[in-house]
């Protein structure tokens, strides 16, 4: 497409600024971009940088004291959307521009079955018939490898996993041949493999259309594998814009060269050899975990067995990484461990004490030593309590300790995972999501574990804070020497921690060793799977970054 | 605009719904010793007679004094509501806190009671109440307390099982918390906000009972005043003394209207997310 007369760009967005009310403060500051039809581009940030609201006021679906300054130009196969009437814009959406949202479990409607939704689009913007829009929704199930199309179309979206969830939704968006496909974050809330998996299918099934691709996204390196050129935002600004490949093999901006920084890479001589150490701290043997089952509406609920006898050891000091997709089981393995959830059977020795075997009693004394770090900094904080508050509760079951010396104690803590102790009078939701979880880690280590189980800590935040953040654990783990296991379905946070890893498939380990042994080379089919979708960042690019 | 009225309305509402309810809590509490007349002293000279300087909202079919009767009549009906809703919430926490937390069949026996109690209409249930124990104060509390406990008890069970699900719940569990702490420190004070609401509704639905109660002949007994009773002997005199229905009517509506504005404010107010950032 080298001719000279250039064929007009689907979306052509000039100045577009997005300003909070009166106020003229600014939340999307003069962006510019293009995309010719078939083509992807990728706008790229972190949390508050604006990409998501920019990729709304296209739609006009600004949250309301919001609204796209005047300048703003935003032509649409040459028409100006940003002057457009209501109606016409009702014309836009879904039939010329398709949207698909970050979550797959709340974009579709859990009451209305998948047949609905996907004719609903068909008959307000095609005008198609019911039968025709059966036969083409089937079809374009068939198209993206639904097994028995015939019965996904009665089904409802509860049915159905967060990966096929996004398939189906983007199935339906597409079904209207739409000029420009909307796509924010949509693959954030899945797991490595499945993320794979949905992207290529976005890729195929909009490159056939010709479709142009707006993708919105956090995750610089995913986003290079697909897209031509990004936009790279920070506060509102395009700090950065070009070819993927330029953006992340020679970075021109500090901020950009900072995001490309935070892509996961290996520490170097990071992995500990601990093995040599007599006693084990924690020895799980045959660990068989069970939830109730969720039978239908008229049948009997078969427990549903999560972890299938899993044996692994954790010595003093070191840390485990328990990695694999989303029903894996590892995120109940962890919890088993904790003692949330109790195995209907096996061993779990802690110290040579087998913990299925004590009184809640003794389990609440050993609480001191085991603690836990939450996935989502969010929901694992109490929102009513003050952050100092927070972090001084489980010294309260200290009855030796006194009031100063459990401050002094919270002091000593916010300092040592980098928090001001000047906000231990704030309450939660004053923070910002990496000061959240470093106040959840704060709670965890207030009375110096042993052992810690970091559940997926770092996958609900930003590129740059997840860095930080797992710079921290490390740091924190040199210094007071507590062992972790590491549960994520992230390989890159994971080579960046670890010194050991198990990779778990449906409820059983599949492969355990060192490190860089099983990063190297892995022995089992899903391990490399797993690799295969997470590392090809290094591959495309190796020798160059 | 609308980011300008969210911020104005909390102010509003509390400062109109707390005048209201200081002026309610006034009256109740000090009415009684400020006005002239005994609220049943009769005077037949004054029968039905309209507001004059004498009798300043005028006189009811016995000639007793109207302003007098409404605000001996607040007092009856701040008690009456007040502990209304504080034996239904504090029977209603516990039985939905429990439920709720305790999950299995304590739930489902819980439930069992909750339900049949909810099988009734509220106010047969206090009628029923209250031909047992015969019409008094203390019966009227009772039975309004125990028809009113169903409510509690589903907005309760409801938050703490939502709450309990919360990963903040069980990270108190996981710092060695007992059950109880983790009860008393983290699922019952998120439960606030919508204890608030329904205790402010509340509020206002035991006004409204107690009236229907003493329309029907079962509530206050005369001839002590009760706003439910003044307006129950009002309806024969309609045509010829208008304000006898007037007067107290205004005061229910204005009653709740008032608190239900307070309940709002109270709600926003004690919404950790509404302090500054």
């Amino acid at each position: 497409m080298s001719n000279q007369e250039q064929p007009l760009p689907v979306l052509d967005v000039r100045n577009l600024s997005v300003e909070i009310g009166r106020t003229g403060r600014k939340v999307v500051d003069d962006l510019s971009f293009a995309i010719p039809s078939g083509e992807m581009l990728a706008v790229v940030g972190e949390s508050g940088s604006g990409k998501t609201m920019a990729a709304r006021s296209i739609l006009r679906l600004l949250p309301v004291p919001l609204h796209v300054a005047p300048a703003s130009r935003i032509f649409f196969d040459g028409d100006d959307l940003a002057s457009a009437s209501d109606k016409h814009m009702r014309k836009v959406r879904g039939g010329k521009i398709g949207m698909v949202f970050q979550e797959p479990m709340v974009s579709l409607n859990p009451s209305m079955t998948i047949g609905r939704q996907m004719a609903e689009a068909q008959r307000i913007h095609l005008g198609l018939g019911r039968a025709e829009i059966r036969d083409r929704s089937l079809a374009m199930l068939e198209r993206i490898r639904i097994q028995n199309p015939e019965k996904c179309l009665a089904a409802y979206p509860h049915e159905f996993s967060g990966g096929m969830r996004q398939r189906i939704m983007l199935a339906s968006v597409m079904l209207t041949r739409p000029r420009l496909l909307i796509a924010d974050e949509p693959t954030t809330a899945l797991d490595t493999l499945v993320q794979r998996d949905v992207l290529d299918l976005m890729a195929e099934l909009t490159s056939e259309n010709g479709t142009a691709v707006l993708l919105i996204s956090h995750d610089l390196g995913m986003v290079s594998h697909y897209v031509k050129n990004v936009v790279v935002m920070h506060s509102g600004r395009a700090v950065e814009t070009g070819p993927a490949r330029n953006v992340l093999v020679s970075p021109q901006h500090s901020y950009t060269r900072r995001l490309v920084d935070a892509l996961p890479k290996r520490t170097e001589g990071g992995a500990r050899d601990t093995s040599a150490d007599a006693e084990p701290l924690l020895e799980l043997r045959d660990v068989v975990v069970d939830y109730p089952g969720r039978g239908g509406f008229f049948m009997r609920a078969e427990p549903k067995r999560v972890v299938k006898g899993v044996s692994l050891t954790i010595n003093r000091g070191e840390t485990l990484a328990l990695v694999g997709g989303s029903g894996s089981g590892k995120t109940t393995l962890g919890r088993a461990i904790i003692g949330l959830v109790r195995p209907a059977s096996g061993s779990i020795r802690y110290l040579g004490r087998e913990l299925l075997n004590e009184s809640a009693a003794a389990m609440r004394d050993l609480r001191k030593d085991v603690q836990i770090i939450f996935q989502d900094p969010y929901s694992s904080l109490d929102p009513r309590q003050r952050i100092g508050s927070i972090v001084g509760e489980p010294l309260l079951l200290d009855k030796e300790m006194t009031p100063p010396a459990r401050r002094a104690r919270v002091e000593e803590v916010f300092l040592d995972v980098g928090l001001d102790p000047d906000f231990m009078r704030r309450l939660p939701h004053q923070l910002s999501g990496g000061q959240r979880q470093r106040v959840a880690i704060a709670r965890a280590i207030v009375r110096n574990p042993a052992f810690v189980v970091a559940d997926e800590p770092v996958s609900a935040l930003d590129m740059t804070v997840q860095k930080q953040i797992l710079h921290l654990i490390r740091k924190l783990q040199a210094k007071h020497g507590f062992a972790c296991l590491f549960v994520s379905h992230d390989l890159g946070a994971v080579e960046q921690v670890a010194d050991r890893v198990a990779v778990m498939d449906n409820g059983n380990i599949v492969e355990i060793g060192n490190r860089d042994d099983v990063f190297d080379n892995p022995r089992n089919a899903y391990t490399k799977r797993l690799l295969d979708a997470a590392m090809l960042l290094d591959r495309k690019f190796a020798g160059a970054a | 605009m609308i980011a300008a009225r969210s911020h104005r309305r909390p102010d509003f509402n509390a400062a109109f719904g707390g005048t209201v309810v200081a002026m309610l809590l006034f009256a109740a509490l000090f009415g009684p010793g400020l006005v002239h007349y005994d609220p049943l002293a009769l005077d037949l000279m004054a029968r039905l007679q309209g507001p004059s300087a004498t009798h300043l909202l005028g006189a009811d079919e016995f000639g007793r004094d109207l302003l007098s009767r409404v605000v001996h009549g607040a007092r009856v009906s701040v008690t009456i509501s007040v502990l209304t809703v504080c034996l239904a919430m504090a029977i209603g926490i516990v039985l939905g806190t429990v439920a709720g937390y305790a999950g299995g069949w304590i739930d489902r026996l819980a439930m069992l009671l909750n339900d049949s109690l909810l099988a009734f209409p509220g106010l047969l249930l206090a009628l029923g109440i209250m031909a047992v124990f015969g019409a008094s104060v203390g019966a009227i509390i009772i039975a309004l307390g125990l028809a009113y406990v169903p409510a509690v008890v589903r907005v309760m069970r409801a938050s703490v099982m939502s709450l309990r699900e919360r990963e903040f719940v069980e990270a108190s569990r996981v710092i060695g918390n007992r059950e109880i702490t983790t009860m008393l420190r983290h699922v019952l004070p998120n439960c606030i906000a919508p204890l608030t609401v329904l205790a402010t509704t509340m509020f206002g639905w035991v006004i409204l009972s107690e009236t229907a109660l003493s329309f029907l002949g079962l509530g206050v007994p005369p001839p002590a005043p009760s706003w439910g009773n003044m307006l129950a002997a009002a309806r024969p005199h309609i045509v010829q003394a208008p304000y006898l229905i007037i007067v107290p009517g205004l005061c229910v509506s204005l009653t709740l209207l008032g608190i239900n504005m307070l309940g709002d404010a109270l709600r926003d107010w004690l919404d950790p997310k509404m302090q500054a950032s």
